[in-house]
């Protein structure tokens, strides 16, 4: 299993479906916003690889989390930094896994409350299933099904590595 | 019940007392209301009751030179009733009450129901204390004479801050008259004004208004001056300085005629208590420092502190449950003050004879009377275990108030009986 | 022997050491108040938006409870809990409830029966946050928004906020609080942050009439010459002079006091190059500063306003939370 998850050749679907995306949706200059913490390692790899010069976005999306009335807030919140204007423009949202959708839908909500995009595209580079809300990617480098007791985590900035582990 | 003809005999208790230490096992017979034999003597010819006192220390009943009763008053805050019967279960068997009462006691009129209810509702001997002034507005005197007829015990300021020398003057000066005995709390007014805990590292950390010690050390060096100048017999109440204890033991060796007493809570606290903002250590005078406890404990362990005090200030839930400063000043102790008393004895910082001899001998003097166990005094008895232990807590006290110092902790030191003139007034009844 | 309550420290924090009330700096360690100045420096972020809202306290309840009035601290308080989401509810108790001679305890019988998830206090007893704390039902959270001559830990956060957006750290930092030292609750909050944080000196500069007892007990060095008090400091901070305090013989007079501890141009001279001045405001000028000062390069007293907004944002939501994870021990995680 763990073969299948090579970085590269995962960037590389990510990269080429987005190219895609972007292609069929005739988008030039799309702007990149990375979920804290793997999106945002994501988010700098791809705008390496499609030679934007634009800075990409950091959100963090502690503020907007639908669970905090049941455990509270994140004690270590950053700032969200999205250094350019989001009104009208076509916005690549990047994180690195998706599996109940509820960190989108907070990331969306965070990213309206800037200003009101012309699009946004969601790219992640591993689907685990198990939605619980209708959001789906658009583009994923990978599917995964996971058993019960396995989990997935993106392990980075350098080198940026999948770690699959089984709990006890 | 058992009237004051009964005979009594306590077995198997050990005597406690000036004299006695606490250690030998011997036999009290009671008689008349008077101790009428100790050891061989009293263990001959029949009686109507035994008291198996043992495990029990026996020792005479303790005195009170300090305590509020509440009545007359709204009766929220505790009544003769209430208040009494507290005492009782103290181990108490005499109790004076300050006059601040409402209205306060600063006429033969309120002396009188005090003694009339006190007769038919207290357990113990409660002693009535006057107001040295009119209303305890430090203006007028009272009618100290008659307030003496109509029988209290000595004249009293009831714990309300002194403002004018001139006064306390004449105040010394008639009651010299008439040979009575003064008992006054010194607390400069002008100094003490709004605050309410000991100006010290507590107040500047919390932001509370503090009462500096110079409040109640320049009131007793005044005091301490019109007294010497005056020959009036003073008792200073409730100091809570070191300082204060030096001058006091400075003015004794001049020959002044000053005695003193302490609370027993500013033996075992400091001003680290209000830490949490606890409203019950809002006591005045307010807990002081550790050296300042420590200058107090040396001033019993000497006997320039002839009396440990109960000050105990009962209040209704209300008057206790808010920000600490506009909660009322006082703690309700006389059910706590020999379980206090014996945690100093356990700390090492006074003996046992030490404790006993404040509580009961000491106070007593003040008052012109004595305390022991010798044979012909009053039966004036406290039999207590004093391993066994009880809890403070809402329903465990019997005071209306409820605020005592230490709450929800085992304490050590359980009154099994309290007798007054040889009547129970505390205890489980004929055994 | 100390009495058997419990302390401020085990009343604010859960047992995991969040915190769960916000009544005085004393008992918070130096992590715990970073984290309050990093949140809020996310939330500042927050601020800089279209949308200034952030949807963390929706549904909750958040009651101004105010038995002394102060539109300032008011208004920042229900700013921050509107950004939040939360439902405001402000109930200026000083001219209600106790006017009818209705008891504190009583007034939080009646407020307990709204289902409020906080209370925000500002009350003229030192303390009083604390009683309320004890008192209500477990799961309201309380935020002290000055009590007496206490605690004001809010402001006191904000001028940390603003210390360290100008300085980058509080090491080696030399500060100085200059005034009323004895009546002030945001001295106390600002010594105890202060040392908390790791300063390197905090000094205070008052004629000993201003001075509480025992002030060094506090954590700080006493200066009775302000001229001396001004070297190489790095930040000073001046107190508000209340006019009565000439009536109770504390000082003789508004112009004497300024002469000797007024922070004036010449004064300022003296402390490092580049020395912050701060002032939690209003302020009375040419009775604690001289107004060039005041409208200076160096004063940094008007841009306090949105730290304030935000420290108490950040506040409100560590108490919230810490209330949540005391009542559901549930950890979630999202995907």
């Amino acid at each position: 299993m763990t073969a299948l998850l090579n970085m590269d050749q995962l960037l590389d679907q990510l990269e080429s479906g987005l190219r895609e995306q972007m292609t069929r949706r005739g988008i030039e200059s799309p702007t990149l916003i990375g979920i804290r913490t793997g999106g945002v390692w994501i988010a700098d790899a791809l705008k390496k690889r499609l030679g934007l010069t634009e800075p990409f976005g950091e959100l963090d999306i502690s503020f907007y989390r639908d669970d905090f009335s049941r455990i509270g807030l994140n004690p270590r919140v950053k700032p969200s930094h999205l250094p350019f204007e989001t009104e009208g423009r076509d916005i690549v949202l990047v994180d690195d896994v998706i599996m109940s959708g509820r960190t989108i839908r907070a990331a969306m909500n965070e990213i309206f409350d800037y200003g009101r995009p012309a699009s946004i595209i969601l790219a992640t580079l591993i689907d685990l299933g198990n939605r619980e809300l209708p959001i789906q990617p658009d583009v994923v480098a990978q599917v995964l099904t996971l058993k019960e007791t396995q989990r997935v985590k993106l392990r980075g900035p350098d080198p940026l590595h999948i770690e699959m582990r089984e709990t006890e | 019940m058992s009237d004051q003809q009964t005979t009594v005999r306590i077995i198997h208790g050990r005597l406690l007392d000036g004299e006695h230490d606490g250690s030998a096992v011997t036999t009290l017979l009671l008689q008349g209301g008077h101790i009428a034999a100790v050891g061989a003597d009293a263990e001959i010819g029949d009686v109507d009751r035994v008291i198996d006192a043992s495990g029990c220390l026996v020792a005479p009943g303790f005195i009170d030179l300090n305590c509020n009763l509440r009545e007359p008053g709204n009766g929220q805050k505790g009544n003769i009733a209430s208040e009494s019967l507290a005492a009782a279960r103290g181990g108490y068997t005499t109790v004076c009450a300050s006059p601040d009462t409402s209205p306060v006691n600063d006429s033969s009129a309120v002396t009188n129901l005090i003694r009339d209810v006190a007769g038919r509702q207290s357990p113990i001997r409660i002693l009535p204390l006057g107001a040295v002034t009119r209303g305890l507005e430090g203006e007028l005197l009272s009618d100290m004479a008659g307030l003496t007829r109509a029988g209290c015990v000595a004249l009293s300021n009831g714990g309300a801050q002194l403002r004018n020398a001139r006064i306390l003057r004449r105040c010394m000066a008639y009651a010299r008259t008439f040979d009575l005995t003064l008992m006054l709390a010194p607390v400069n007014q002008a100094l003490a004004a709004d605050g309410y805990a000991h100006d010290g590292l507590v107040t500047s950390r919390l932001g509370l208004l503090g009462i500096p010690e110079v409040a109640e050390t320049t009131a007793v060096m005044e005091l301490l001056l019109l007294a010497e100048e005056t020959g009036v017999r003073l008792h200073l109440n409730q100091l809570s300085c070191a300082r204060s204890v030096e001058m006091v033991a400075d003015a004794q060796r001049r020959g002044v005629a000053v005695s003193a007493d302490v609370a027993m809570h500013q033996l075992l606290f400091t001003e680290d208590a209000l830490a949490g903002f606890d409203s019950r250590f809002h006591v005045r005078p307010p807990l002081r420092t550790e050296a300042d406890r420590q200058g107090l404990l040396a001033g019993v362990r000497d006997g320039v502190i002839g009396a440990i005090v109960s000050q105990h200030q009962p209040h209704d839930s209300a008057a206790k449950q808010a920000p600490l400063g506009a909660t009322e000043p006082g703690l309700s102790t006389i059910e706590s003050v020999l379980s206090m008393g014996l945690e100093l004895v356990a700390d090492g910082e006074l003996t046992l004879s030490q404790l006993v001899v404040a509580l009961t001998s000491g106070p007593a003097a003040v008052l012109g009377e004595t305390a022991s166990l010798a044979v012909g005094q009053r039966a004036d008895l406290c039999v207590f275990d004093a391993d066994a232990s009880w809890q403070a807590g809402d329903d465990s006290l019997l005071s209306a108030g409820k605020h005592a110092p230490i709450r929800h902790c085992p304490l050590k030191g359980v009154v099994r009986h309290t007798l007054c003139a040889g009547v129970e007034a505390w205890g489980p009844g004929g055994d | 022997m100390t009495a058997n309550d419990p302390s401020s420290q085990s009343l604010q924090l859960t047992g995991n050491g969040q915190l769960k009330h916000f009544l005085t700096l004393d008992g918070l360690d130096r992590a715990l108040l970073t984290e309050i100045l990093d949140t809020a420096d996310s939330f500042i972020e927050v601020g800089e938006r279209t949308i200034k809202k952030v949807p963390l306290l929706r549904g909750k309840t958040v009651v101004n409870l105010f038995f002394e009035s102060s539109t300032r601290t008011r208004s920042t308080f229900e700013l921050a809990a509107k950004r939040l989401s939360a439902d405001v509810l402000n109930l200026d108790i000083s001219t209600s409830a106790t006017s009818k001679g209705e008891s504190l305890s009583d007034t939080l019988l009646n407020l307990e029966a709204m289902a409020s998830d906080m209370f925000v206090v500002r009350h003229s007893q030192s303390g009083a946050p604390h009683f309320i704390a004890e008192s209500v039902t477990p799961g309201v959270a309380i935020i002290n928004a000055g009590d007496g001559r206490h605690a004001h830990p809010t402001q006191a956060m904000l001028d940390m906020l603003t210390i360290r957006q100008h300085k980058g750290a509080f090491e080696g930092l030399k500060v100085a609080i200059v005034g009323d030292i004895l009546h002030s609750r945001v001295a106390r909050s600002q010594i105890r942050a202060l040392n908390a944080l790791g300063a390197e000196e905090v000094r205070v500069i008052a004629p000993g009439t201003l001075l509480p007892a025992d002030v060094e007990s506090l954590g700080c060095k006493v200066e009775y010459d302000m001229v001396r008090g001004m070297q190489d400091l790095d930040v000073v901070i001046m107190l508000r002079l209340q006019k009565e305090r000439m009536e109770g013989a504390l000082l003789p007079s508004e112009r004497e006091f300024y002469r000797l501890y007024g922070l004036s141009q010449d004064k300022l001279a003296l402390a490092r190059p580049g020395c912050l001045v701060m002032h939690p405001g209003p302020i009375n000028r040419g009775v604690e500063i001289e107004s060039a000062v005041a409208d200076g390069p160096q004063s940094v007293i008007l841009n306090q306003v949105t730290n304030g907004i935000a420290v108490r944002m950040a506040v409100m939501s560590m108490a919230m939370s810490g209330q949540v994870s005391e009542r559901t021990q549930v950890a979630g995680e999202q995907g």
